[in-house]
């Protein structure tokens, strides 16, 4: 079992993400699973009778596709398959902000230190950093800097709004 | 100016220590070429031709004279004694080593400076007309609104990894256009309100470069404390919806293009919706905090009978005070611009010396401030009737009282072939050679206002476009050629040229440029500028001379 950030310490990843191909003969019997966001819209009943199930959401997937079953998950992931490609970070934004999600928003694929502290601000909780990479030296990418100008997720309050 | 506070000043310390630790993980084999390559770039380091090329931001073009000693030490220190003065008012560094970055970043800490965003696919460096502040045309100072938008982008975690880059200028003048908004990403208008109350309107979708093109307004009024929450709903619909497959169709202007600006314009007021009226709202309090750091500074009574005499007697001093001085809106007072485009000198560039002397004359003369300008100039905006002569004598010394603002050799250009590894051509030499060819300064300053701009490719650093004479370099089989452009405007409005006809060799196009320039003293009227001469007539005329 692989590792993962949460909430700002390292734990077993208990969720694997599936691409569609791995899904082409069904769902495993057992196990936390992400599921594409296609996979969901199409299989959606079956997939809330099976529990255990998240979804995730490619870039060029929005979370309104997912609006109305935000309250039947647990865990949004944001996939990035290069870490250049910024619209995960609108997208955790709008989960949290916009549509009030709850639940883990975790950040999938090309996930590196160096990002860590801005996917924070927009509303990550959740890291699968990238295999290669010492999760626990990304760890401190948490850490990068201890003052803000803008609001963000975690306080929507602008630096000059701020007691 | 700004004046840091704290916590401002610990900002730039972490950004110091991350970079620094960057580098290291880098140089240690830790992060590869391409995710070292986003966050050296975030900080404004090129791998160029020869060397890095390292870009400190210089927000809104304002320098005080302690930064400019500073830069002074870095040039001396870590590059090869000289700095370079950009289009986008900020200074670049052309053979700093990449493991010395770390170091010039804490030099520059230590006086406020940084190099954050000053490249990459984050919001840029916010700019604004060179004499900001001392327009006595503009309705209101647009530094503190730059100083306002400077902080909500530094850093903001949802737009450092956008499409593409992205730039923001702003303007306070009416009918003008002399931070070149229409041009920008986002061009920023301040305007004012039925009832007086101050307001923007927003422009996106313009920029240079490859397919140039001006924005359209998207926000026809947009009230001051909706500032920031309406730029971050335009750059969200940006960032969710630019092309990201093609680097060649990923700026906003694409995007807005593509969608036509009323379909932008919608999907901006929805994400707007939702954010006005909410914590980012901007406080009375917070702008009236930054609009105090821009107070007029403590301008004397000044009597301008002794300039009037050594205006009558002195004819070099009367010639640059008409062409490189300008009107203040303080009785008494001039805005200078120091020319850096002496002949043989590489526009821009600038000495540690130079930089050192810059910095006296600004304490001595300026209230210790100096502007970059877009130039590729530099502005001492706050110069007393009084001082003017000394000044002068002391600018001429320096070689930076050439009388040719806004005249054909005052070029802009780029670094082009002799540094940049994306040229096409080189510019520098070109910019020399048209120099070489009007040498004349009294048939110079009779042709009149001529913006000549050079760029060694479609990139558009040198903003060839909007020159009302625009240079491109462009590569054939191998071969350096040059393409024509005439009739853009950086002026009055922004406005992209058109192309002459098919492109010259490089020992072509100084008399190309010149012919160009006698067909317009043939056709002009009596005082008509060389924008207004080709309005009239048209590009047809310059085509026959040039190709018939
Ligand atoms: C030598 C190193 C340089 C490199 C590698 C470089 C690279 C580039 C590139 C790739 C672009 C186009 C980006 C795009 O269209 O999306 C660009 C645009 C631009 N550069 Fe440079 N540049 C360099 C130096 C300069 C200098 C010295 C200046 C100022 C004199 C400058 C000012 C600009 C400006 C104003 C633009 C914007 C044009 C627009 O609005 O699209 N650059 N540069
Ligand atoms: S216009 Fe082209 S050649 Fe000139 S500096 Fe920019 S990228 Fe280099």
């Amino acid at each position: 079992m692989g590792k993962v950030i949460i909430d700002g310490a390292i734990a077993d990843n208990q969720w694997q993400r599936l691409e569609s191909d791995a899904l082409e003969s069904g769902v495993p019997a057992q196990g936390k699973i992400i599921v594409p966001l296609a996979y969901w819209q199409e299989n959606r009943d079956t997939l809330i009778a099976r529990g255990d199930v998240a979804v995730w959401l490619a870039p060029g997937e929005e979370p309104k596709d997912l609006e109305d079953d935000l309250d039947s998950l647990p865990l949004v992931a944001i996939h990035f398959p290069a870490f250049k490609d910024g619209r995960g970070y609108s997208y955790a934004r709008e989960l949290r902000t916009r549509y009030g999600f709850k639940g883990e928003v975790r950040a999938t694929g090309d996930v590196l230190r160096d990002q860590l502290f801005y996917m924070t601000r927009c509303g990550f909780n959740a890291f699968e950093v990238r295999a290669d990479r010492n999760i626990e030296e990304a760890l401190q990418g948490l850490k990068d800097f201890s003052i803000t100008y803008q609001g963000d997720v975690n306080d929507p309050k602008p630096i000059y709004r701020r007691a | 100016m700004y004046v840091y506070q704290e916590h401002d000043q610990q900002l730039l310390e972490e950004r110091v220590a991350q970079y620094r630790d960057q580098t290291r993980r880098y140089l240690a084999g830790e992060l590869s070429e391409d995710e070292f390559l986003a966050l050296r770039l975030q900080n404004g380091l090129y791998i160029q031709r020869y060397a890095p090329m390292l870009r400190i931001s210089v927000p809104y073009g304002l320098l005080a004279s302690r930064q400019l000693r500073r830069l002074a030490h870095i040039v001396r220190t870590y590059d090869k004694g000289f700095c370079h003065v950009s289009t986008r008012q900020n200074i670049q560094l052309n053979w700093p080593s990449v493991e010395e970055v770390p170091d010039i970043l804490a030099e520059l800490a230590d006086v406020q400076m940084h190099a954050i965003q000053t490249s990459g696919n984050c919001i840029r460096n916010i700019t604004t007309d060179e004499f900001a502040g001392v327009n006595p045309k503009e309705i209101e100072d647009p530094r503190p609104w730059c100083e306002i938008i400077r902080q909500w982008s530094t850093f903001n975690p949802e737009f450092a990894y956008l499409p593409r880059k992205f730039k923001i200028a702003v303007n306070a003048v009416p009918d003008a256009d002399p931070a070149l908004i229409g041009v920008h990403d986002i061009g920023v208008q301040l305007v004012h309100g039925a009832n007086g109350e101050t307001g923007f309107q927003v422009w996106a979708g313009g920029g240079l470069g490859r397919t140039p093109m001006t924005g359209s307004v998207i926000g026809e009024f947009v009230p001051w404390q909706d500032l920031l929450p309406y730029l971050e709903s335009i750059l969200r619909v940006y960032n969710k919806y630019g092309n990201r497959d093609n680097k060649y169709k990923a700026r906003i202007k694409i995007l807005v293009k593509a969608l036509g600006a009323d379909k932008y314009r919608e999907l901006v007021e929805q994400e707007f919706a939702e954010l006005k009226d909410g914590p980012m709202t901007l406080t009375k309090e917070e702008v009236e905090r930054i609009q105090s750091c821009f107070s007029a500074p403590a301008y004397q009574t000044e009597d301008t009978a002794a300039l009037e005499a050594k205006l009558a007697e002195d004819k070099a001093f009367s010639r640059w005070y008409h062409t490189n001085t300008r009107a203040h809106k303080q009785a008494g007072y001039r805005a200078v611009t120091l020319t850096l485009k002496k002949t043989g000198r590489v526009p821009g560039d600038i000495s540690d010396e130079q930089l050192e002397a810059v910095a006296d004359l600004a304490d001595q003369y300026s209230f210790g401030v100096l502007r970059n300008s877009h130039q590729q100039n530099m502005v001492l905006a706050d110069v007393a009737a009084s001082d003017l002569y000394d000044l002068w004598k002391a600018l001429d010394a320096l070689g930076f009282a050439t009388p040719n603002l806004g005249l054909i050799t005052d070029i802009v250009a780029c670094p082009g072939g002799d540094l940049c590894a994306l040229a096409n051509a080189k510019s520098i030499p070109v910019a020399e050679s048209i120099q070489r060819r009007f040498d004349n300064m009294d048939y110079v300053h009779d042709l009149g206002l001529i913006d000549l701009n050079i760029s060694g490719c479609m990139n558009a650093c040198g903003h060839h476009h909007i020159g009302h004479i625009g240079i491109l370099g462009v590569d054939k089989k191998g071969k350096e050629f040059y393409q024509v452009t005439l009739g853009g405007r950086g002026d009055r409005e922004s406005r992209v040229g058109e192309k002459l006809g098919p492109s010259f060799e490089s020992d072509q196009i100084t008399d190309v440029v010149e012919n160009i320039i006698k067909l317009y003293v043939e056709k002009r009227l009596e005082n008509e500028p060389f924008i207004d001469t080709y309005e009239r007539i048209g590009m047809d005329p310059f085509k026959e001379r040039i190709y018939g």
